[in-house]
């Protein structure tokens, strides 16, 4: 195995540092006016790059089993490697559904083939997520993928009941359940966010409170039997206010926003171009910022993708008929630097926080979101911060292009992305 | 004008006057021994309906037939529960076969839009309904009607005039094109409708609301009544068909609290005895058959202006220079210009 | 909308606006007045009186002189021959070559215009190719007994094998010249000038 020395990289946007990379750990990370000849390594001149931690996101959709034609765990891990990432969780939406220990371990067995980043499925909370009844958490959390993290995401777990016994059974394995806020009567046939632009594109809405009495409730569920409840995709100024909430209360609740939340607004939904239908869908000017806000003072505590490739017909034709959700995994780390570092909400050991220790927590991972320090395993990411970049579809490491940021042009780029120790991207390119 | 009719937002108030002026001369064709004109020969006019409405297709039919177009029928209902790749399909498929417009009726809110900008058809696209978003040829006909009955004389707009929409304005795409367009003329328009069935943020829209009929009927200058279907009940948006009739239908009684020059609308098909009273529907004041009437000459006036001149394809970008009298210099007196 | 400005008998692309002062005049008010009454006597003649005759006028100021010219021969004649006017937008041959142009009116008289004599009526005659359109549009109306043509000014450059039956004034002119009338009804005052 090849042994790498990063020379002159800015850990967390600090001053130049060596890092010597060997044996899939980082061996030392050292001064730069110490720096010694350094034998036999392949030395990465990083002068002037930032080093990241190992990206990990909490919530991504690989569509494997079932929809190769829009994304398998090879084409989606390569993605992910290309946006800095060293660990994905696969959300449980496949065909046939994550609802077993076969179909979990499958994934994560294709992760492992793949060998671009660590795949760590995630189980359906229901059988099907049909919201009937819990599907074998317990399996799928003593199987060899390991699960800790249970979501129906594309659905809501809607039933109170049923998501309060779901909450209480994986107490037992330190698990959590990753809720999709969307209360379903509410949101039938929704199309876009509901304001003032669906009443006038004629696209039925999808109110803010169709998520905010779904996280509402379910804070106060968690509260009461005393367990982990993870919050994903969180888009509207009044749900962060009810988090916000919870969080004074001390209840063990996290969530996530997603980049498109940080950046982009319904009203793109007057071209009608199914490019950006999304679920959660976009929402305002003020959702946007509130979002921001959110993340920035820790009541948002991660940024999880939601990476959802869908093939171009699903995504070429009238909005109603279209497919819900856009890519993420590519972009996510260039948009975080311009919502929330280029404008001073936070700094690089805030994004290294937000997108690889705490979603790594939560997901009760080891070996990721580390520490870039010695001896910790070598999942780091260098990237340009200084770079621009214009963002076309063509280019897409993933097999899909519904991409929202076409043409639009970026801060930064992932300059090289080393998973325990193994470069998956160098020179910007995939290895 | 714009190469397209997608929304009513899309005319300035010189454009919807034009229309208006050009199915004025339009209309008395009606009268005439000949109903044609020779403007469109030659080009090819696609009805694509997604949805099934006879009235609309026959109105289009009719008018883009009289002015000697080629039409082309294309019926692609049923066509709801799958995706929409059959949309883009069809859409190539009338461009091999040359289609200089497209008027299409489409189940999905924008689907005109996609069809005018995803790059899948360079013919003119005319909205004659999609969804519950738009349908402005059936504002430009509405406002056609209302200038006939309340300003007659010549150059007499809309300003200041009242009109009434009543009904299930939520799912109502005539309402929304009306809003829109009939602010541009300058008339005043009511949305008066049970706050389930007004949609959510018409606080923004130019208009007024109200959930109260007989409050508004001895102001308005219009009332234009709106169709509700029975299925609305099932979904709560009001508790029984006799119940929205007491509100909010217009019977004999409420239309005797009508001022004498108002007249009475409805975009049909109607449904008797739930909005609207037969007794009421057969009135002196109803001018509901006299909408279809205006339909034609409106739909000719809307496909003339925007085929009748210059290939889009020779314009430059997305529009068609403002077809005005002499707009490059004064010819039509002699008109002697030379080919 | 009609314009403003007065309508030139030249197509738009030669020479640029210059105002409406510019040019030679050609006829002033009181020849073009004698022009008219010339024309209406001529018509009588040829129609050897005013039965069924009808002036369809060529919009916009074909519409003005037709209506002149009935008002002249009812001094005459003491009768009111029927006027009307014709728009010819639809059927011109240069219609898909220029953007789409708003419509002029159309008003036929009650009478109709089958079995009667029609006088077309149109202020500048040059390629003729307006009234190759008025004739087609006429046949859309009816079925006239004859049709004859009264123009005010005869500028020449035929295109079609047209000619007027009646003229207030043959002009020579170059294709790059002008003409321009004015009529009191339209532009404030009579006048024909050339540039």
């Amino acid at each position: 195995m090849t042994d790498y020395l990063l020379t002159g990289a800015r850990i967390l946007g600090g001053e130049p540092s060596d890092i010597l990379i060997a044996d899939g750990r980082i061996a030392s990370v050292t001064d730069v006016s110490t720096r010694s000849n350094a034998g036999d390594v392949e030395t990465i001149d990083a002068t002037g790059l930032i080093a990241l931690p190992g990206l990990v996101d909490l919530h991504t959709h690989l569509r494997e089993p079932g929809r190769e034609d829009a994304e398998t765990v090879e084409t989606g891990t390569r993605a992910a490697a290309m946006g800095g990432f060293t660990a994905v969780h696969a959300m449980a939406n496949t065909e046939p559904v994550a609802d077993t220990a076969g179909v979990v371990e499958q994934v994560w067995r294709l992760g492992r083939e793949a060998g671009y980043c660590d795949v760590f499925p995630v189980g359906a909370v229901t059988v099907g997520l049909a919201g009937e009844r819990l599907a074998e958490l317990g399996a799928m959390a003593d199987s060899a993928a390991r699960v800790r993290v249970f979501s129906d995401d594309g659905k809501c777990v809607s039933d109170p009941v049923l998501m309060r016994r779901a909450l209480e059974y994986v107490k037992a394995f330190d698990g959590v359940i990753a809720q999709h806020p969307q209360e379903p009567r509410l949101t039938e046939e929704a199309q876009m966010n509901e304001g003032e632009l669906s009443g006038r594109l004629g696209l039925r809405g999808w109110p803010a409170v169709a998520e905010e009495a779904i996280i509402a409730r379910d804070c106060l569920l968690a509260a009461h039997v005393g367990s982990r409840l993870h919050v994903c995709h969180v888009s509207t100024a009044g749900s962060v206010e009810i988090l916000r909430w919870a969080r004074t209360k001390g209840w063990n609740v996290t969530a996530e926003v997603c980049p498109h939340h940080l950046l982009l607004t319904d009203e793109l939904a007057a071209t009608y171009d199914p490019i950006y239908k999304v679920n959660p869908p976009l929402r305002t000017q003020a959702d946007v910022e509130a979002v921001r806000a959110g993340l920035a003072d820790g009541t948002l505590d991660i940024v999880a993708t939601d990476h959802a490739p869908h093939p171009h017909e699903d995504k070429d034709c009238e909005w109603q008929a279209a497919a819900f959700g856009m890519l993420g995994l590519e972009t996510a780390l260039s948009i975080v630097q311009h919502t929330m570092v280029d404008t001073g909400l936070i700094d690089w050991a805030g994004v290294a926080e937000r997108m690889s220790a705490v979603p790594a927590r939560i997901g009760r991972l080891e070996g990721h979101g580390r520490p870039i320090a010695e001896g910790e395993p070598a999942n780091v990411v260098l990237y340009d911060a200084a770079a621009t970049r214009t963002i076309e579809a063509s280019e897409m490491a993933s097999l899909s292009r519904n991409t929202p940021y076409a043409g639009m042009e970026l801060p930064g780029r992932v300059v090289a992305t080393f998973l325990r120790g193994k470069p998956t991207v160098l020179d910007g390119k995939l290895t | 004008m714009k190469k397209h009719l997608l929304s009513a937002a899309d005319l300035t108030r010189d454009d919807a006057e034009l229309i208006l002026e050009t199915a004025e001369e339009l209309r008395s064709l009606a009268d005439r021994p000949i109903k044609k004109l020779p403007a469109l020969r030659g080009r090819t006019i696609v009805n694509l309906f997604f949805e099934d409405s006879t009235r609309t297709r026959i109105s289009f039919e009719a008018a883009a037939k009289r002015l000697s177009a080629d039409v082309i029928n294309f019926s692609a209902k049923g066509s709801s529960l799958s995706k929409g790749e059959s949309l883009k399909d069809t859409a190539l498929t009338l461009e091999a076969m040359g289609a200089d417009a497209v008027v299409v009726r489409h189940w999905a809110s924008g689907a005109p839009h996609n069809l005018a900008n995803a790059g899948w058809s360079r013919s003119s696209v005319i909205n004659a309904g999609d969804g519950t978003h738009e349908h402005p040829t059936q504002a430009l006909l509405d406002a056609f009607t209302m200038t006939r009955h309340l300003a007659p004389e010549k150059g007499q707009g809309l300003d200041g005039r009242r009109v009434a929409i009543v009904g299930d304005v939520l799912h109502s795409r005539v309402a929304r094109s009306n809003a829109l367009l009939l602010h541009t003329l300058g008339a005043e328009v009511t949305l008066v409708a049970p706050p389930t069935l007004l949609p959510y943020g018409v606080d923004s829209w130019n208009v007024q609301t109200s959930y109260d009929l007989d409050a508004v009927l001895p102001k308005t200058d219009v009332v234009m009544m709106l169709r509700v279907q029975r299925e609305r009940m099932n979904a709560s948006y009001f508790p029984s068909v006799r119940e929205y009739s007491r509100r909010y239908g217009l019977d004999a009684r409420r239309m005797a609290t009508l001022q004498d020059h108002a007249i009475v609308m409805h975009p049909g098909p109607m449904i008797r005895g739930m909005e609207i009273t037969a007794d009421v529907a057969d009135s002196e004041r109803s001018v509901i058959v006299e909408q279809v009437t205006n339909g034609v000459a409106v739909r000719m006036a809307v496909l003339y202006l925007l085929l009748g001149g210059a290939e889009p394809a020779i314009t430059t970008g997305d529009t068609v220079p403002e077809p005005v009298e002499g707009s490059t210099g004064p010819t039509t007196g002699d008109g002697e210009n030379d080919a | 909308m009609p314009p403003t400005q007065p309508e030139l008998a030249e197509q738009p692309d030669t020479g640029s606006e210059t105002g409406p002062d510019t040019g030679r005049t050609v006829l002033d008010a009181r020849d073009l007045s004698r022009a008219l009454t010339r024309i209406s006597h001529e018509i009588l003649e040829r129609n050897r009186g005013s039965r069924d005759l009808v002036l369809l006028g060529i919009p916009t100021r074909g519409v003005h002189l037709a209506h002149r010219i009935a008002a002249k021969i009812s001094e005459v004649e003491g009768i009111d021959v029927p006027v009307g006017s014709l728009d010819v937008t639809m059927y011109r041959d240069d219609l898909r070559m220029r953007p789409a142009r708003a419509l002029l009116p159309t008003e036929i008289p009650p009478g109709g215009i089958d079995d009667k004599t029609v006088v077309l009526v149109d202020d500048v005659l040059y390629s003729g190719r307006t009234i190759r359109a008025a004739l087609d549009a006429m046949n859309d109306i009816g079925r006239p007994r004859a049709v004859r043509l009264a123009v005010l000014v005869d500028r020449g450059h035929r295109d079609l094998p047209i000619r007027a039956d009646f003229v207030g004034k043959n002009l020579p002119t170059s294709t790059a010249e002008s003409v321009a009338v004015r009529l009191e009804e339209h532009d404030g005052e009579d006048s024909v000038t050339i540039r």
